[in-house]
């Protein structure tokens, strides 16, 4: 009876079930020990395995002919010509971001860059998706500035800019945060460098920190939801050191510029364990590994602690036999350990061994072969009906709903939170974080990228599958709004427990979001990171997919000529008025003023229509018929024009024929905060070519206005750009008191 | 004319100080390792910005003691021009190449953002191309940027024209409002007696090309190279 409830015990620690502790014995043929027992319970974990997701994330697009590599590596890479290419992904730390925000974030950048120089790439930007529960509560607060100050460190220290992301708050995350971090890099297309270990007795190498006793059992921790004693797993969060990183990086690159690296991975989830195994499993070869050579940070740690540490800043390589003089030289430059771990064999084996003794023994095909994939069943979402009552506020309220909408904090400038981070290191931002995609120059070339993250929580909350075809689609508009030409994505993909079956609706009919749109768009997906589990005590997040896009911009120079803005300049709209009000922000905050979840169908989304559209602008952009774009977003067309504006000290006058006063309330509201997909808005100077090019082209270009000074023209209302702007930008230094 | 970039382990504006420079001038500096003890004439040496041993202890603290400062403080007597830029500006006081110290934003925040700062002195070889009182738009980036030191030595800096530039409005008035980290006097950049010591917490390098949204910092370096040709 003891042994069966030790055993119990023993499982429940390790997030191990009894059928997957029988498959253990299988394929050892006898009874794990507890290290054993350890190693599999990291490697088997949802955060490490996908054993509840892969089933689908299998079938997502990601090939194209620019694609280098897709998902499974590190991170994924693009040819973007020239032998240059771009490395990135996306990646989670919500779990340890709830229980130690500034920890918990910090190490998450620290992982996603790591993931990103593993490939040998230099990352040259980083943006954060941020979700956080009801900024009035306490807890929140100190969420929000631990999880932006543990970012603003680690970023600064490694002197990479974090030039975008999005921040949303909403009851829904009140139990569980999100904070997801993407990094970009770039590396030379001769130059990458991949995990699949090869080569028979060739040295495995163990660099940067040294292992502590933080970390053990995180990704364990990050694969269950949270309860009323998840506070005691706080020891479960690693710690990070932005210093040792960047020593780290500068010492790897350095190493890159060698030919003496064969294979490199970095010591993420699961530490030296899940780094040493899949090296071993991608190149079908054995690894053995020496404990008692691994750097430790104190004494007497066991075999168990050091194979499941997640301490940070760790990287394991694969050299070049005999070359281990001359790395070890690069490795002292930068006053980092190194210490010869281990050796790849060809038994197909994971042997470790202490003092001489062989103290874990586990075949690695045989185990990789058999990782646990579940087929979870799931149902279909309901689907939520149109709402009938809908009172609309009075035309005469314009002014009011204005400021009121500017003010809230998903549609507030989130300066507060951008200011804290080192935006312009490197020097090459060359849009700074403000509205849409950031712009980031490809250091001396007249190459740029444009990246941005998006989700909206609305949409994905009444639909998964319409939501997440969004998010696709909103990333898209934001990257050719900035005219660059869309070239893949990455994507984090935020859920509850999988194992109840609304939960796996979502996140099932979310990927087909994914994959109908990626498919339409030609848009590959190149990484990605599943994060499950988010939820406490049965209450679950909204469903939060994630898309982190990409896109290329082939001549800044030719591109930014234009880019200044004066008055008299025209304004469109491109693509026709909204006449959609479910799921906006007006519907949300004004009408309902924030006290429905259900705020109706997501708004209807045009494969067609979008390709159309965004077609036109990266033409006209390439036409040099555009001086500034924005697609109509979040809040609806007349937010997303003033936020184009309001940095730019530049008012503007909404024409009569646009919206005037014969029109109904309804129709009025709809045209200016309406939310639906597709649409752009356009300043231009260049205006009779502008509408030719549209006629040509059969492309909706409605003519919304002109810019003028100092003040914007609604109607018969004026508002005071300056009163705006004091509004907009320092409500959220309000909220955060 | 020969430039160093000295590079600290975690020094991250090492490349932008490069660029500008090579760009600017067309003159290629030279990295210089902190580790160096010998190493040949330069006509200017600049301490970047960045986190110098990752800021650990105090700002500039650790980096002082790096075997290169030795050098570089034997050679300021000699007076061969030497820049801090940010971290690069809390190395020099903390060397004591520089007076007074640098201390945690009033804010307790990481700011960074485009200030506004005032040319104080343009009768300085780094300063010299642009107007007196002239306002550059620049960009700062800092945590411990906020100038501090005893109302004597104060009287010292403004007496002998050691106040380089200061935080100030469009007009350039020293207000509160445009200080953005509690630096006394709204200090944003001072240099040493001899005049060939500077340090500043702005970053002139990050405003060198329209692209990134300014160039007034493209003057700052040109004005050090015309002073030596």
């Amino acid at each position: 009876m003891d042994k069966k409830n030790n055993l119990k015990n023993l499982l429940d620690i390790h997030n191990l079930s009894q059928k997957e502790y029988q498959k253990i014995i299988q394929l050892l043929k006898r009874e794990p020990n507890k290290l054993e027992l350890g190693i599999f319970s990291a490697m088997w974990s949802e955060h490490c395995s996908y054993k509840s997701s892969k089933k689908w994330l299998k079938k997502l697009p990601t090939k194209s002919k620019h694609v280098i590599c897709g998902p499974g590596e590190n991170a994924g890479i693009i040819d973007i010509g020239n032998n240059d290419a771009v490395v990135f992904k996306i990646e989670s730390h919500n779990h340890p971001s709830f229980l130690e925000p500034f920890q918990g974030s910090a190490t998450g950048v620290g992982g996603i860059l790591r993931d990103v120089f593993t490939m040998g790439a230099r990352p040259i930007a980083i943006l954060d998706s941020l979700r956080f529960g009801e900024i009035k509560k306490k807890k929140q607060k100190y969420l929000l500035s631990g999880v932006v100050s543990g970012i603003s460190n680690y970023g600064n220290c490694m002197g990479i800019p974090t030039v975008g992301g999005e921040c949303f708050f909403s009851s829904n995350y009140n139990n569980n945060i999100l904070v997801n971090a993407m990094a970009i890099g770039l590396a030379k297309k001769s130059k990458l460098f991949f995990s699949k270990a090869s080569g028979y007795d060739n040295p495995v190498v163990y660099v940067g920190a040294k292992t502590g006793k933080d970390g053990i059992h995180g990704a364990t921790m990050a694969s269950a939801e949270f309860d009323k004693n998840s506070k005691l797993k706080k020891p479960t969060v690693q710690v990070g050191d932005p210093f040792t990183e960047k020593l780290l990086m500068e010492a790897c690159l350095e190493l890159m510029q060698t030919n003496m690296v064969v294979a490199i991975q970095d010591m993420g989830a699961a530490g030296l364990t899940c780094s040493s195994f899949e090296m071993a499993s991608k190149g079908k070869c054995g690894i053995e590994l020496n404990i008692n050579n691994v750097p430790i940070r104190e004494k007497n740690m066991t075999p168990y602690e050091i194979m499941l540490s997640e301490s940070q800043e760790r990287m394991l390589i694969i050299l070049k036999k005999g070359t281990e003089q001359k790395v070890k030289k690069i490795f002292n430059k930068w006053d980092l350990n190194m210490s010869i771990i281990g050796k790849i064999t060809n038994t197909k084996k994971m042997i470790l061994r202490k003092d001489n003794e062989t103290i874990a023994n586990i075949p690695i095909e045989l185990t990789e072969k058999n990782t646990p994939e579940y087929n979870r069943s799931w149902i279909y979402p309901k689907k939520r009906k149109k709402i009938k009552k809908i009172i609309f506020p009075n035309k005469k309220e314009i002014k009011k709903i204005v400021f009121k909408l500017l003010k809230d904090e998903n549609l507030c400038s989130k300066k507060w939170i951008w200011e804290q981070y080192d935006h312009m290191v490197m020097c090459d931002t060359i849009k700074p974080p403000s509205y849409g995609a950031a712009i980031v120059r490809i250091h001396n070339t007249s190459k740029a990228l444009a990246m941005t993250t998006d989700c909206n929580t609305n949409y994905c909350d009444a639909d998964p599958f319409i939501g997440t075809m969004h998010a696709v689609s909103e990333s898209r508009r934001n990257i050719i709004a900035t005219g660059a030409v869309p070239i893949a994505i990455t994507n984090n993909l935020n859920f509850g427990n999988p194992e109840d079956k609304k939960i796996m609706g979502q996140f099932v009919m979310s990927v087909k979001g994914i994959i109908e749109s990626c498919t339409k768009y030609k848009i590959p997906v190149i990484s990605g990171n599943v994060s499950l589990y988010n939820e406490t005590n049965k209450s679950h997040i909204s469903p939060t997919p994630v898309i982190g896009m990409v896109g290329l911009i082939k001549n800044t120079k030719k591109l930014y000529k234009n880019n200044t803005i004066k008055k008299n300049y025209k304004i469109f709209l491109v693509g026709k008025k909204s006449t959609n009000i479910f799921c906006s922000a007006f519907l949300d905050k004004i009408i309902f003023k924030n006290t429905k979840r259900d705020l109706g169908p997501p708004p209807p989304l045009d494969h067609k229509e979008e390709i159309k559209n965004g077609n036109f602008i990266i033409n006209s952009f390439k036409k040099d018929l555009i001086s500034f774009c924005n697609d109509s977003g979040s809040g609806g067309m007349l937010i997303s024009l003033i936020k184009m504006v309001i940095d730019k000290n530049i008012g503007f006058e909404i024409n009569q024929n646009f919206v005037n006063n014969t029109m109904t309330n309804e129709i009025f509201f709809k045209i200016l905060f309406g939310e639906d997909s597709g649409k752009y808005i356009v300043i231009t100077n260049n205006e009779r070519k502008l509408i030719n090019y549209a006629k040509s082209n059969k492309i909706n270009l409605i003519e919304i206005g002109k810019t003028v000074k100092n003040n914007i023209y609604i109607n018969d209302e004026y508002i005071s750009l300056i009163k705006l702007k004091d509004n907009y930008e320092e409500s959220f230094f309000n909220y955060i008191k | 004319m020969k430039v160093a970039v000295v590079v600290f382990p975690g020094s991250n504006c090492d490349r932008d100080i490069f660029s500008a420079i090579k760009k600017i001038t067309g003159t290629k500096p030279s990295y210089l390792w902190h580790k160096e003890k010998n190493f040949s004439k330069f006509d200017l040496i600049v301490l970047p910005g960045g986190y110098s041993y990752g800021d650990y202890l105090r700002c500039g603290a650790m980096a002082s003691h790096s075997p290169i400062m030795n050098e570089i403080k034997k050679r300021s007597k000699k007076g061969i021009p030497i820049i801090g830029i940010c971290n690069g500006f809390q190395i020099l006081t903390e060397s004591k190449l520089l007076l007074g110290s640098l201390l945690q934003n009033i804010n307790l925040k990481f700011v960074c953002n485009k200030a506004k700062i005032k040319v104080t002195n343009n009768r300085t070889i780094f300063t010299n191309k642009y107007k007196n009182n002239e306002v550059l738009k620049i960009p700062i980036a800092h945590m411990e940027g906020r100038f501090y030191c005893d109302k004597y030595t104060l009287k010292k800096l403004i007496d002998n024209e050691q106040i380089i530039f200061q935080y100030c409005d469009i007009k350039g008035n020293l207000k509160d409002a445009n200080n953005p980290n509690g630096s006394i006097l709204n200090i944003a950049g001072i240099s040493n007696l001899s005049g060939n010591v500077l340090g500043m917490m702005p970053h002139p390098e990050r405003c060198s090309e329209k692209i990134l949204g300014g160039n007034s910092g493209i003057r700052f370096f040109e004005s050090i190279f015309e002073s030596f040709n």
